[in-house]
């Protein structure tokens, strides 16, 4: 047995490597939420460069800064930009590329209600901090007149799961309300105050879609999927708005203006007159520095495309393409990879 | 499951085996048991060592706390054992008697071609994936329990804590119900094999004692296949203190301990499974390891118990005969 493992050995070292030399992988995880936009560019991408293969596994945003923390993937992808502290814990730096948006919208399931309903900010902070409990509280019913609201209690259902969905729903929440900010704050995952808990963002539409007078949020892309009403959201400019691929990209225009040499930016709460205050970009992480010079071309050429080509494929998947001046910058940030 | 090894017979050889294949299935057959030990040991060191951040963090107030913030980094597994507890206990109210009952009526009661079509189809069920089981209790035992069940529950016996406050349709109750679900195959299926082990003399000698059919199974045939039955009902309870998926997806997710059973809930399979992938920073990760710890010392404890359980009751059986 043993003097023939060897053998065996050179064997599989001979059939990997010629693999290896007809095409390149370039490996990646992360957020879940692009997922089906990224599926799309790698294969694209891999049917016009046959000799590169793109895996992702979307094992969530956490995930994503996990792998290129430790090095395992090639890029990451997030939901939400690292903080400082993820940072400082990776050995190279890691440049971060907004690669699409997206809007988290608030889902109810009111039996008896047609209309879309509207939420101010104070309102949609008071009820899942547990405070506005009843459909029919005054401060609900101020936002949407002529609407019979009933007299039940709200059942607020949110993510169980980390998530970057949680992070800009809580995010925003703490731009809007000072109590939220204290008592819960923002973060993939917070001590909820009230509610149930699902799982995925599935979890979450089958809960509140099950469950009368109940109201949660997941990304725009799965209420549309669901057909599930979403609610408007007052904007800072004080507009009610609905999320659609327009007032995203007017979120993101905003602040375009002032986005930081990184692009770790959040955009909810963003100013403009129609800009929806719950959109946020969706980043790829990756290295600044990547030893296999094949990869690192192969990396930044897909950058490049993502960025041009790929963008058209953004709004039929109900995703928003970027701001051209944020293009720009980022092709900036493609030359700095090494 | 050690607590179902119901005929355990011993053959120690007499003399030192002479023959090459006796020493090499001897040596590979101990280095498989020596490998599941390692397997048992290694998972205990890496839980230990993976969960050190949350030992030293939170200490042993991490068992009685029922605090889970994750932004605090203030954990507790409370709330988790809770759950965990609650659902298999009542899950076990359940499916024990149910099972118990049917692996009767398969076994002795049935003619042996319906006992033995039934049997097929219970075992399907026990092979059905947990998250069709989830699906199918979200779709269809959720709003049963929402519209009918738990209003009932709480028209009648709304005096007692335990059915108290609002009907979700997800909450314990409902967990319970699916996990007893779950587990009614198993014990069923290892019930009902050891009803039929129960030599045919001793069925024989009741009646010819003048005992009526039941009088003989009840009295005679189900105290002689007790360990087995034991043994099928712990190892329904392993299954379902371990669920995780079907669980999640109807008890709530909500890390509190609340009295009512109709309360949204959580358990130690489930958090783990929901929130380790995206579980950021050093504490966090660190205390889901250490719920899979609690969890793995639960169920040394339950499984401890079984085997008490097991002793005292075959010793007070041999000292009556």
């Amino acid at each position: 047995m043993m003097r023939r493992m060897p053998l065996a050995g050179v064997a599989v070292l001979i059939v990997t490597g010629s693999l290896c030399l007809a095409v390149l992988k370039i490996n990646g995880c992360g957020a879940t939420f692009p997922e089906p936009i990224y599926q799309k560019w790698f294969g694209e991408f891999g049917k016009a460069h046959p000799d590169v293969q793109i895996n992702y596994t979307p094992n969530g945003s956490g995930g994503g800064v996990k792998g290129v923390t430790d090095g395992t993937v090639d890029f990451g992808a997030s939901d939400m930009p690292m903080s400082e502290k993820e940072m400082a814990a990776v050995k190279g730096k890691i440049l971060h590329f907004p690669t699409v948006m997206g809007a988290v919208v608030p889902v109810y399931n009111v039996p008896g209600i047609t209309q879309e309903l509207k939420f101010s900010p104070e309102v949609l902070a008071g009820i899942f901090l547990g405070t506005v409990a009843k459909w029919s509280d005054k401060r609900l019913a101020a936002d949407n007149p002529g609407v019979k609201l009933p007299n039940e209690d709200v059942l607020v259902v949110h993510r169980t799961d980390g998530s970057g969905t949680t992070f800009v729903w809580t995010d925003y929440l703490s731009k809007i309300s000072p109590e939220w900010k204290s008592k819960v704050g923002a973060a993939k995952a917070v001590s909820w105050p009230v509610g149930l808990g699902g799982a995925q963002n599935a979890g979450v539409t089958g809960l509140v879609k099950q469950t009368p007078n109940s109201i949660g949020y997941v990304e725009l892309i799965f209420a549309v999927q669901n057909k599930m009403g979403y609610g408007q959201v007052k904007n800072s400019a004080g507009n009610f708005v609905k999320a659609d691929i327009a007032s995203v990209t007017e979120a993101a225009a905003g602040a375009a203006k002032d986005m930081p040499a990184d692009f770790r930016v959040s955009i909810t709460n963003a100013p403009g007159k129609n800009a929806y205050p719950i959109s946020s970009f969706t980043w790829l992480l990756v290295p600044a520095k990547i030893a296999d010079q094949a990869k690192a071309r192969q990396i930044k050429a897909f950058l490049h495309w993502a960025l041009t080509e790929g963008q058209k494929n953004a709004t039929a998947l109900a995703y928003a393409p970027l701001p051209p001046a944020i293009i720009a910058k980022e092709e900036k940030q493609i030359d700095a990879i090494q | 499951m050690a607590t179902t090894t119901t005929t355990a017979v011993r053959v120690s050889p007499k003399k030192e085996p002479t023959q090459t294949g006796d020493i090499v299935a001897r040596w590979v057959t101990l280095l498989f048991a020596v490998g599941l030990l390692a397997v048992a040991v290694l998972l205990v060191y890496e839980l230990f060592i993976g969960s050190a951040p949350a030992r030293e963090k939170l200490g042993i107030g991490f068992l009685s706390s029922s605090k889970w913030n994750p932004v605090t980094e203030d954990f507790g597994a409370l709330p988790f054992l809770y759950g965990t507890i609650v659902t298999s206990v009542l899950a076990l109210l359940i499916s024990a008697p149910m099972g118990l009952g049917a692996a009767i009526f398969l076994s002795e009661l049935a003619p042996a071609r319906v006992s033995n079509a039934l049997t097929f189809v219970i075992e399907l069920l026990a092979a059905i994936p947990s998250v069709i089981y989830g699906l199918l209790a979200i779709f269809t035992l959720v709003p049963l329990m929402r519209t009918v069940v738990e209003p009932f529950l709480k028209s009648t016996f709304g005096f007692l804590p335990l059915f108290q406050g609002p009907a979700y349709g997800v909450g314990y109750l409902t967990a319970g119900l699916v996990l007893a679900i779950m587990t009614i195959p198993f014990i069923i299926s290892v019930s009902r094999e050891s009803l039929l082990a129960v030599p045919r003399e001793q069925r024989e000698a009741a009646l010819a004692l003048g005992a009526t059919r039941w009088e003989s199974t009840w009295q005679v045939v189900v105290p002689y296949a007790k360990l087995g039955i034991l043994g099928s009902i712990f190892l329904g309870l392993a299954r379902a203190l371990g669920e995780t998926m079907a669980v999640t997806m109807v008890i709530g997710n909500d890390p509190r301990v609340h009295a009512s059973l109709f309360s949204p809930g959580y358990t130690i399979a489930a958090v783990i499974a929901n929130e380790f992938s995206e579980a950021g920073g050093k504490v966090h990760p660190a205390a889901l390891i250490e719920l899979g710890l609690v969890l793995f010392g639960l169920t040394i404890i339950i499984n401890g118990f079984a085997r008490l359980m097991i002793l005292a009751t075959t010793s007070r059986g041999s000292r009556r005969s």
